[in-house]
């Protein structure tokens, strides 16, 4: 594929991965956060850790929807498709979060919701606009990079005067988290991360500027980077620079897409259609105060949470979940009592087992085998 | 002036099936004799019995016996139709058992409001594929459900084949330097089939690969001494990757895939980076793994590659000791990662 295989050249990476083992200073250790589910995905599915020096550690942060997605919320879509009767509409990989009970948007479909997956948003609407005898609720989800496109339904919605649909909106926002990430360590807990490989889909939205905030008051290097292998490779090569010589800089690796102002025309939108919650829980680390969005006055018509009042109930994570540490940097998925065993992608007990993009599943899925030494045949 | 069939054709332009043509009646009957005796036609058929007599198992030959059933939705699509799938599906399960598929029966879930003339082009379409496979639909039966019941039409078909007691063909007998083929291209017929969901708005040319790949597996057999050619199996739901993990896990080994060797054309590769799936996990309809000694890896390699269904056969991997049974991926970046059982239904990744 033109544009995407030169992203993924076996010998550029060899040639990246050269200068990261040149470079790193063998006596200590660089543990480096990848803050978003792209990242984790990426390095998993191409076997990045594999072409990385041993004392450099990616630790895969929570930026992945679906997963901090708290158990509450689906809950609430669920009563919204079950008790409601509503076309309830969402993201692929949002249809398998457990939720209370055993169920998940998967198995509230066999009991027969009406659960439809969809690819965008407009699809959500269109869905609305076909079945007008119909409720139709779009489940929104996601970071910066999928609430844009939520904005602009709404705004359509609006001007056609759509009034059998509304939005069950879940949006969170990315740098709250990470500063939260930096801020939750209990006291005595050494700070152990040395940097961030910065999000890329969500920087093309809110520029590179944003999170000048943690490389000055943090300390904290953050180089933003694309999605393809050799991307992270050469964030992490740029982190490394940073740490050794003492820098806590924002770089942008992801040139050919981010600027430092973002795109101003979905920022606009958001501004137009959201405004903050006070605070809002996120799976696996708690309430977090101004860290996610809701419909503004002005749509409260589309506001699904308003027309039909779904109730909400914060539902805790098990109590040996070591989620929060994971995430922290702190802890390893295999450091977890639960992983592997009670904790599986099949049945997952935490935040980071949810997706495939979770620190666990990532693990499980992609990384078991280095647990083990393997013969070979 | 005696009529010749004292019997009111089926309308096969606006007719739908409805209860009657499912309660055993006349209808019933009408129904089997108009769409299905005609287009499955053979001596067996036209005996009018409620099963076939077979003939006799030849010296030196043993049964195997294989059942599949169908349910793709939709009904058509680029490549093929559930038809055509319903006869490849069971005549590739027979073949992957090392075996000469030879007799089919098929039972029918129909959907009342299903319109005759779509039921007439599948079963058709069925027909045609057990011929050009030379393969016999022997006995079958119809069942109506109410609307809302079925999702147009379900098949479920049963195969029999003859195989030679000279090979020993089972995904228990993968070795340790066993090597591993791969008879073609992956992902072709999942993505296919998804393309076509209305949701998608897809533009697509990928077409499904689905096809029967006895004559495949029979080129393998002649061209393989016995007990060279240990695993034969094709990577259907849950695609390469989970019918890897299902040998490794039968003959307690692992297994090494270079992932720069697994064939994949270009548009169904662009199509999977787009819709956010991995196609090592997506459905094949007309590809199979064949494990075989190492001495005879360029032999099953040229004789799956002088088969039209073969053209793009390619060794993608060998067998690993391994308690685990893990199947593990070199990169075509360079890395490692471990080739997981799919976990529930391969979704879509949101960012």
């Amino acid at each position: 594929m033109k544009y995407i295989d030169e992203y993924r050249d076996p010998a550029a990476a060899k040639a990246i991965s050269a200068r990261i083992h040149a470079e790193v200073d063998p006596a200590r250790e660089y543990k480096l956060m990848e803050f978003c589910g792209g990242h984790t995905h990426a390095i998993a599915r191409y076997g990045v850790t594999e072409l990385l020096p041993p004392n450099v550690k990616m630790i895969h942060g929570p930026g992945c929807p679906v997963c901090v997605l708290p158990i509450g919320r689906i809950d609430q879509a669920i009563e919204l498709a079950l008790k409601h009767n509503v076309i309830l509409c969402t993201y692929g990989d949002t249809m398998r979060v457990p939720a209370s009970d055993g169920l998940s948007l998967i198995k509230a479909k066999a009991r027969g919701a009406d659960v439809r997956m969809v690819y965008s948003a407009s699809d959500a609407l269109q869905l609305a606009r076909d079945n007008p005898e119909r409720e139709v609720v779009f489940f929104a989800i996601g970071f910066e990079t999928t609430t844009p496109p939520t904005a602009m339904v709404a705004q359509a919605a609006l001007r056609e005067g759509i009034s059998n649909f509304s939005i069950l909106c879940c949006h969170v926002l990315t740098p709250p988290a990470i500063a939260y990430i930096l801020d939750s360590a209990p006291k005595g807990e050494a700070v152990t991360l040395e940097g961030f490989v910065g999000p890329a889909h969500v920087s093309i939205i809110i520029g590179s500027d944003a999170y000048a905030p943690f490389a000055k008051n943090y300390q904290k290097p953050v180089v933003i980077a694309g999605f393809e292998p050799l991307d992270v490779l050469q964030a992490i090569l740029m982190l490394v620079r940073q740490v050794n010589e003492g820098r806590h800089e924002v770089e942008n690796e992801f040139i050919r897409a981010v600027n430092p102002t973002g795109n101003a025309a979905a920022i606009d939108a958001m501004a137009d259609v959201f405004e903050l919650r006070e605070t809002f829980e996120w799976r696996g680390l708690g309430e977090m105060p101004k860290s996610a969005l809701r419909l503004n006055k002005k749509y409260r018509a589309l506001d699904a949470e308003l027309k039909f009042s779904p109730n909400y109930q914060s539902v805790p994570d098990h109590k040996q979940c070591e989620c929060a540490a994971i995430l922290r940097g702190v802890k390893t998925p295999i450091d977890c009592k639960l992983f592997g065993n009670v904790c599986t992608p099949e049945s997952p007990t935490g935040a980071c087992m949810v997706s495939s993009e979770g620190a666990c599943a990532a693990h499980y899925s992609y990384g078991r085998f280095r647990d083990i030494a393997i013969a070979k045949g | 002036m005696v009529k010749k069939n004292y019997i009111r054709p089926l309308d096969l332009n606006n007719g739908r099936v409805d209860m009657n043509h499912g309660a055993g009646g006349r209808a019933s009957k009408q129904l089997i004799d108009e769409i299905f005796a005609k287009a499955f036609d053979n001596e067996y058929l036209r005996q009018g019995d409620d099963g076939a007599r077979l003939p006799a198992l030849p010296a030196g030959s043993e049964w195997v016996m294989s059942t599949d059933g169908h349910v793709v939705q939709p009904l058509f699509f680029p490549g093929s139709d559930i038809g055509k799938l319903a006869v490849h599906g069971t005549i590739n399960d027979v073949a992957m058992m090392g075996a000469t598929p030879l007799y089919l029966t098929c039972s029918f879930i129909i959907e009342e409001g299903l319109a005759l003339s779509t039921l007439k082009t599948i079963v058709e379409s069925m027909g045609q594929a057990a011929r050009d496979a030379g393969v016999s639909i022997v006995s079958g039966d119809t069942k109506v459900v109410e609307q809302g019941k079925g999702d147009g039409v379900f098949i479920s078909t049963t195969g029999v084949g003859i195989a030679s007691t000279k090979h020993t063909i089972s995904g228990t007998n993968a070795r340790i330097g066993d090597v591993v083929l791969l008879s073609g291209s992956i992902a072709d017929h999942g993505v296919a089939v998804l393309a076509q969901r209305e949701s998608l708005q897809f533009d697509s040319q990928i077409e499904s690969d689905s096809a029967a790949l006895h004559t495949l597996t029979a080129a393998l057999l002649d061209a393989l001494p016995a007990g060279t050619l240990k695993t034969l199996r094709d990577p259907t739901r849950g695609g390469l990757a989970t019918t890897l993990n299902e040998i490794a896990v039968q003959s307690q080994v692992g297994i090494e895939l270079m992932e720069s060797s697994i064939p994949l054309k270009p548009q169904t590769e662009a199509a999977c980076e787009l819709l956010g799936l991995d196609p090592l996990y997506i459905a094949n309809e007309g590809k199979l793994i064949a494990i075989v000694s190492p001495e005879y890896a360029q032999t099953a390699l040229s004789t799956l590659r002088a088969h039209p269904l073969g053209e793009m056969a390619s060794i993608i991997g060998t067998v690993v000791a391994d308690e685990h049974c893990f199947v593990q991926m070199q990169t075509r970046l360079g890395g490692r990662r471990v080739v997981d059982w799919l976990t529930g239904e391969p979704l879509p990744r949101i960012c």
